[in-house]
């Protein structure tokens, strides 16, 4: 058992360790590209511009995305944290699909085993988005009429509701004791003020917070 | 005069996502190796595999639309590397249109002055910063926390996570009903999800009639897909109706 757990831990700092190295990496590439822009082009715009357009996305993406890390680094899972936030489209894409496969190989977030599909699943996923854009964009004349036509437009701008519809029958119905508070709460928050629903981001921890305090009291009480 | 469709930014923006694509396979190999290690059947691995493919399509289409409404205004290598590398469909575009706007350019026409789509580029980079600063930061802390937690009370560990995913999926149904008060096209939405949760439950009884495991592997995308399918026709319904 003793190995078992320091098996774990050297696999899971392994994993750390290049992902750090991952990370850094991508992090020197993504800002070499406007760098190169800037230098391939001899084109360099004037500070203050950069400043004032960085002082409107900073405040709101960069608490976004400290939100993000907190909430979602538990549920993906050491190799899976490194990956997602490299490759991106978290809430639409790579927490689901990590998730769905948990939930369909039967292993708990957190556990070792969850740590292995959480990987798969969202390198998966990260791969065959990056196919599908890159077909998408070489097959472009062919496919624009369809995906741009109007009797299309209503299934992709239901794609979030289709997506946690699903998802919802299976972790509600399971839990709906934990669900029912914040679901209410969410609900009523969004019909109350609808502006809110484009910073559903930071929503999320505020939903997470009020099913975490539910479930200690319902715990505590001895109702789970 | 400046394209943002030039040869060389395709060349930059193919290297960095090679770059990425490559982690991808690196850890999807790692992991792999570590459940088969941990005594996981390949079978089960496979599974993972196919589904979370399968999965992946419809939201990576819509990522693809998002591509091609950034194309207009910033050609197709910069918004192609920003969608399929860290972006986030949601945030990209408001992005670039802060971005734009400070500048006094605007998305509705194609940029052609470097120096904008420089700033630009800069702009929506520096945005996503945290997340690949702060997961190598506070990753190990988190988890630390996390397990702690699990070692003093594991039954409590589980209903944490379980009310972590619970909170997720609250605010996003709760962002389905945003819109109800706009009156009844504003509750397509609300269709759309129930038709996508009926589906869903079709999906838990069929695998319980015909003993079929492969359904419960494919249920969401099942879910999904067909909510999208009927997302169509109840539009159609909605707008006859008012």
């Amino acid at each position: 058992m003793e190995k078992k757990a320091k098996q774990e831990r050297s696999y899971r700092d392994s994993v750390h360790a290049s992902g750090r190295i991952w990370s850094l990496g991508a992090l020197l590439m993504l800002l070499a590209v406007p760098a190169a822009i800037c230098l391939y082009y001899n084109a360099w715009p004037p500070v203050s511009g950069v400043l004032r357009g960085c002082l409107g996305v900073v405040p709101i993406f960069w608490t976004v995305g400290t939100i993000e890390v907190i909430t979602y680094v538990p549920m993906l899972g050491t190799g899976g944290s490194y990956l997602g936030f490299v490759t991106g489209n978290l809430t639409n894409l790579k927490v689901p699909c990590a998730l769905n496969a948990m939930e369909a190989a039967g292993v708990e977030a957190g556990s070792e085993e969850g740590e292995v599909i959480s990987t798969i699943a969202i390198a998966t996923s990260a791969i065959v988005t990056t196919v599908i854009i890159a077909a998408g964009v070489l097959l472009l004349a062919q496919i624009r009429p369809f995906l741009e036509s109007a009797l299309m437009q209503p299934a992709f701008d239901n794609i979030l509701p289709a997506l946690f519809g699903g998802l919802a029958v299976v972790y509600v119905s399971k839990n709906w004791k934990i669900a029912l508070v914040p679901l209410v709460f969410m609900v009523a928050l969004f019909v109350l003020a609808p502006g809110l629903a484009g910073s559903v981001g930071v929503l999320v921890p505020v939903g997470a917070l009020i099913a975490i305090g539910v479930a200690r009291i319902l715990y505590r009480r001895g109702i789970l | 005069m400046f394209d943002p469709n030039d040869g060389f930014l395709y060349v930059i923006v193919a290297i960095v996502i090679a770059f990425v694509i490559l982690q991808s396979v690196v850890f999807l190999v790692k992991a792999w190796k570590r459940g088969i290690a941990i005594g996981m059947s390949r079978a089960t691995l496979k599974k993972t595999v196919m589904s979370s493919a399968v999965f992946t399509v419809a939201p990576a289409v819509a990522i693809l639309l998002g591509v091609i409404a950034l194309s207009k205004a910033l050609g197709f290598p910069l918004p192609w590397l920003r969608l399929s590398v860290i972006g986030a469909l949601t945030y990209e575009t408001t992005a670039a249109a802060t971005a734009a706007g400070a500048l006094g350019a605007t998305l509705s026409e194609k940029i052609t002055d470097p120096e904008i789509f420089a700033a630009i580029a800069w702009v929506m980079t520096v945005g996503i910063v945290p997340g690949l600063i702060l997961v190598p930061l506070l990753g190990k802390k988190i988890e630390g926390g996390l397990s702690k937690l699990k070692s003093r009370d594991e039954k409590w560990g589980d209903l944490f996570m379980t009310s972590l995913f619970l909170g997720m999926i609250s605010a996003f149904l709760g962002v389905v009903f945003a819109d109800i008060r706009q009156g009844l096209t504003g509750w397509i939405p609300v269709f759309v999800m129930l038709a996508a949760a009926v589906l869903m439950l079709i999906c838990g009884a069929a695998r319980k009639i015909f003993r079929a495991r492969w359904i419960e592997d494919y249920a969401l995308p099942i879910s999904m897909l067909g909510g999208m399918a009927l997302s169509i026709p109840i539009t159609n319904l909605v707008q006859s109706l008012v």
